[in-house]
């Protein structure tokens, strides 16, 4: 059957979600719960994104995003992804700090152990003091941020219920949230803690994946607060990083929706009708079309709006703004094909998050370098075996590690080069071995994914971890910009639902939930 | 032992300003200076036969006018005179003039960039409009925001309403200007590195942070909002010096009835029974009264002039962790004549008033990034001013003085303290990095005076030396400032007070501190206020 504008009637769609990472499936599967017919399409071969399996040698895989943290609670449940095959309860990993002196410290929860006695008691202080004020934010999370001038109801409750939150911890902690909210990460931790070590373990959850060193102030803080919401802490489960895909997209289909892969987008059709603009479609970069009365996007808002739809039927003032985003990427990505498990000297298990960082200053310096576009001399890492909790990924016997490798510009000085690369990862390597003696005899292949890689491979903007900088300008209501920060973007019947809307990438699947609770309104 | 309805400790501008209103409300006052000069930071100091120097602030742009007028200091011989022209040197020989003539301005922003030319406008438009709302500020108590009291409500209301009034898009772009790095900011307006790196400088003077950490470009705002002659972004100078300021000061303190004592250092503060009492001086002396007002720094007031058991559980430690870092340097040098620099053509407007030597984005924050390491930069940031070549009082005919305010110096050193050998080598830096814009400067040279973080705060009390009693950080800044709870200058003691620069609105010579100090004690006290309103020029 044709209708009347010549396109078969299985063309169209109600929605269309463009980007099947864990957002794009997580928003699809409930658009398609409600009754929608719901259409996902996904560049690559398999769905996933950052978070898909990626085969990087014969028979080894890794997936860039190495663990999942803070996961909606509600996602899981109200998608039932325990039925689909996702183990209910994630074993969180402990965080270690390694030391060359091997006094490495282990963070698990609220506990702090290996550092001595007053570290581990102010650890515990530290933790509750941020658990609470975690607690309290929770609400900004999983909700929609109210557009100020918007004076609906609704969302000036969201407002009176933080604020609710916020002073029913008492004068005290609200005295104590107010002064420590945009405090840099190093002059928190020296309240805190002596340790080098502890200071860096304890802050690597407010810097890593933004362009933040020790001593930036405003969005550290707010950034670890983010990370202790929902299922705190960051783990790995036994079916991998890319298990959590498999549970969303089988539940997606379930409930309805259709993926099809290795569909590139290339446009998303604006009608120009005469009662405005508004988007109708999308078109692949086969030429082929699909209609739909919304479409959702997935992918990173510079990209979305800027190549997807095109400057031509934005407003200036908001293409400013989308133009100005932060999204170059700090974080590169190292994956190493191991012929056995790798011995830390002085660590018992490597089943943990270890963290290369070995004190603040490094951390800063490191970040110095960064800044001018230029490698860091000294790397930092954060280490996991994800072969150790999920077997599928290296043949037996053997394993696989993943590591973030932090401060890797995206911008380089003199640009990527295979030389450039291989010079970074071979530092990174080196810089494992330090810790692990012997490692290098253990590797089978490596390979080295720098910020510039990841835009090229995942099709995301400065291979940006959360699409583009989550800092605190571009947090909550401000979340990519104040005019579309409610998922909405400035043109009909177009949507956003990637890490780049609020509250931000990581694994956390808040951004699709509530775009999809804003699209079902 | 003697009497007093109220001690200021402290004669820097602030607590002269307290004094001066606490006196015209008819209180007996008595400030306390612990120098035998009054003024602090505000000095003007012959250290040099025939030169008077401003050895630490050096110009003027915040002093509110509504105090100005109030106390009447134009009588009492404030004469602030509009200071312009200054020339910004690159890295190689890029130079970029600044002219009060805004043609000129125009033309020669143009000679750089055509495109940052017209991003001026708006660049100074946006400015002046992000200035007006935090001006109407800078006079008023910030409500505390845990309180349900009528008083921090109204005043809720009156900041909700002036933010509201901006408008949807000028409340976001207002909210990223206080977070973004000065760098981050002035990116969305300009293109040419001289320019950006000339419209940067003020955004880290001051300050221990770059111009890419995030927050400076707040630090850029509380720089430019000054309007010293009722224009916003106007410097001034004072005749005769910053002292010029303190004199006439101490002038309206002294026409009130208020006296002020020099040599008169706290050694403490007295508390009975949680309750300021008086203090007792170095002397040995005690002095006893109904209130106690701190004019130093929090961190100097609540660790060196008061008891740790005096204070409530986890004040000291507040105290402790209050963010005050040393970051700036002072070159005093006395000219035989007039400097000449390369690549400045002979124009009476240009040769005279300021050098601000920024180089570039990136030379700023290397110079950072060292401070960072604890030594100084070999390529310093240095924001020159010659004052004589507007002020004939402040050097012998035909000579001149220049102060190199220079950002970034360390308060503490990684190869070890501060000796008077490194002070030295610290000047000749400065020294150098001028030479090379200036051939034969060093020549000029009659007298100089080089001031590290560790002079500063030993002659003059600031803790590390910085400049603002605190770092202008959103922690610790409007009812944050200086620690949460204690932002409406009542300090956790009874009858006790702070005024200085610590306290809301922050370091700049402005004197709204002590002023909005002043009005809460005699709230407190039952009396009349005696301080003014504030008064807007755009309104």
């Amino acid at each position: 059957m044709v209708n009347r504008n010549g396109y078969t009637r299985l063309d169209r769609y109600d929605s269309i979600v463009i980007g099947a990472g864990h957002n794009g499936l997580i928003c699809a599967a409930y658009l398609a719960r409600s009754g929608r017919r719901v259409l996902v399409l996904e560049a690559a071969e398999s769905p996933g994104g950052f978070a898909a399996r990626r085969e990087f040698y014969e028979g080894f895989r890794a997936s860039v995003a190495h663990t999942v943290s803070h996961f909606s609670r509600t996602v899981a449940d109200e998608l039932k992804l325990a039925a689909k095959g996702l183990p209910s309860n994630f074993r969180v990993l402990p965080t270690v700090g390694l030391n060359t002196r091997q006094e490495h410290i282990v963070l698990q929860n609220s506990s702090l152990s290996g550092a001595d006695i007053r570290d581990a008691d102010a650890y515990a202080r530290f933790h509750a003091l941020l658990a609470r004020f975690a607690r309290a934010l929770e609400p900004f999370w999983s909700k929609t941020m109210p557009r100020i001038g918007n004076n609906s109801i609704g969302e000036a409750l969201t407002f009176a219920h933080i604020g609710f939150n916020l002073r029913r911890m008492g004068k005290r902690d609200l005295h104590e949230f107010f002064r420590i909210a945009s405090l840099p990460a190093r002059d928190l931790m020296e309240e805190y803690f002596e340790s080098d070590t502890v200071k860096t373990a304890v802050s690597w959850d407010g810097l890593i994946g933004s362009k933040i060193a020790p001593r930036s102030p405003n969005s550290a803080v707010l950034t670890m607060l983010y990370r202790m919401s929902e299922q705190a802490g960051h783990a790995i489960p036994t079916t991998g990083v890319a298990g959590l895909v498999d549970a969303l997209s089988a539940s997606a289909k379930d409930l309805g929706a259709e993926i099809r892969c290795g569909q590139r987008v290339s446009r998303i059709l604006v009608n120009g009708a005469q009662n405005g603009l508004s988007v109708n479609g999308v078109e692949l970069a086969s030429g082929e079309m699909f209609r739909a009365d919304e479409v959702i996007s997935a992918v990173d808002p510079r990209r979305t709006f800027l190549e997807l739809v095109g400057a031509e039927y934005l407003d200036i003032g908001f293409t400013n703004r989308i133009r100005r985003l932060r999204c170059d990427g700090y974080v590169a990505k190292l994956h190493l094909a191991l012929d056995g498990l790798p011995q830390f000297s002085g660590l018992e298990s490597v089943d943990g998050r270890l963290v290369i960082a070995p004190d603040p200053d490094t951390v800063e310096y490191a970040f110095d370098d960064a800044k001018y576009g230029e490698c860091p001399t000294n790397p930092l890492l954060e280490i996991v075996i994800p072969s150790i909790r999920d077997e599928s990924l290296a043949p037996a016997d053997k394993h696989v590690l993943s590591a973030h490798v932090m401060y890797i510009p995206y911008r380089l000085k003199g640009g990527w080069t295979d030389a450039a690369r291989n010079a970074a990862c071979e530092r990174a390597i080196d810089t494992i071995e330090r810790y692990a003696p012997g490692i290098r005899d253990q590797i089978l292949h490596s390979e080295f994914l720098t910020p510039a890689d990841l835009e090229q491979e995942y099709r995301v903007t400065g291979g940006h971890w959360h699409h583009t900088e989550l800092a605190i300008d571009q947090m909550l209501m401000m979340r990519p910009t104040y005019d579309a920060a409610q998922y909405r973007a400035p043109l009909p019947n177009l949507f956003l639902c990637g890490a780049g809307c609020h509250p931000g990438g990581d694994i956390s699947g808040a951004a699709g939930h509530n775009a999809a609770g804003e699209i079902l309104r | 032992m003697s009497r007093h309805d109220a001690i200021v400790i402290g004669a820097g501008h602030n607590g002269l300003t307290n004094a001066a209103y606490l006196a015209k409300a008819g209180l007996d006052v008595v400030v306390l200076e612990k120098n035998d000069y009054i003024g602090g930071a505000a000095v003007s100091r012959e250290l040099h036969p025939g030169w008077i120097y401003s050895n630490c602030s050096y110009v003027c742009s915040m002093m509110r006018q509504a105090i100005h007028r109030d106390l009447n200091l134009s009588t009492h011989g404030l004469l602030l005179v509009p200071y312009l022209g200054t020339i910004n040197f690159g890295d190689g020989d890029g130079r970029l003039f600044a002219y009060h003539n805004p043609d000129a301005a125009h033309l020669e922003l143009k000679r750089h960039s055509p495109h940052d030319a017209d991003a001026m406008h708006r660049f100074q438009a946006d400015l002046t409009r992000y200035s007006q709302l935090i001006r109407k500020t800078l006079m008023r108590t910030p409500p505390e925001p845990t309180s349900f009291r009528p008083k921090d409500i109204r005043e809720f209301l009156f900041l909700a309403k002036q933010f509201w009034s901006l408008g949807e898009k000028e409340i976001y772009e207002y909210i990223r200007f206080f977070t973004l790095s000065a760098a981050d900011f002035l990116e969305d307006y300009f293109e040419n590195d001289l320019i950006k790196a000339a419209m940067a400088s003020p955004g880290i003077i001051g300050t221990a942070l770059g111009v890419y950490s995030p927050g400076s470009a707040y630090i850029l705002l509380h720089h430019v909002m000054g309007d010293v002659d009722g224009n916003i972004g106007a410097w001034g100078l004072a005749r005769g010096g910053m002292g010029a300021i303190s004199t006439a000061l101490a002038g309206a303190v002294k026409a009130h009835g208020g006296k002020i004592r020099t040599n008169a250092g706290v050694r403490k503060v007295l508390v009975e029974s949680r309750k300021a009492v008086g203090v007792l001086l170095e002397n040995g002396d005690e002095l006893r009264a109904g209130i106690v007002v701190s004019n130093l720094d929090a961190k100097r007031t609540f660790t060196r002039i008061m008891d740790k058991a005096d204070l409530p559980e986890g004040i000291f430690e507040k105290a402790c962790n209050f963010k005050i870092r040393g970051s700036s340097g002072k070159v005093n040098v006395a000219l035989s004549g007039l400097p000449r620099f390369s690549g400045v053509p002979n124009n009476r407007y240009i040769n005279r008033g300021g050098q601000t030597f920024s180089g570039s984005l990136e030379t700023m924050e290397r110079a950072y990034d060292c401070w960072k390491r604890g030594r100084w930069s070999d390529n310093p940031f240095i924001e020159s001013i010659i004052p004589s070549a507007w002020d004939p009082t402040v050097a012998p005919p035909g000579c001149h003085w220049m102060s190199n305010f220079v950002q970034y110096c360390p308060s503490a050193l990684t190869n070890g303290p501060w000796t008077p050998e490194k002070r030295e080598r610290f000047g000749q830096t400065v020294i150098d990095k001028i030479e090379r814009y200036s051939p034969g400067f060093k020549d000029l040279i009659v007298h100089m005076e080089v001031r590290t973080p560790h002079e500063i705060e030993d002659e003059i009390g600031l803790t590390e030396g910085n400049i603002f009693q605190g770092e202008l950080t959103i922690d610790q800044l409007f009812f944050n400032r200086p620690f949460p709870g204690y932002g409406q200058y009542r300090m956790p003691v009874r009858s006790f007070y702070m005024c200085g620069s610590s306290t809301h609105p922050g370091g700049g010579v402005s004197s709204a501190c002590g002023a909005n100090a002043a009005r809460e004690i005699l709230a407190d006290l039952r009396r009349p206020n005696t301080v003014p309103q504030d008064d807007f020029h755009d309104e």
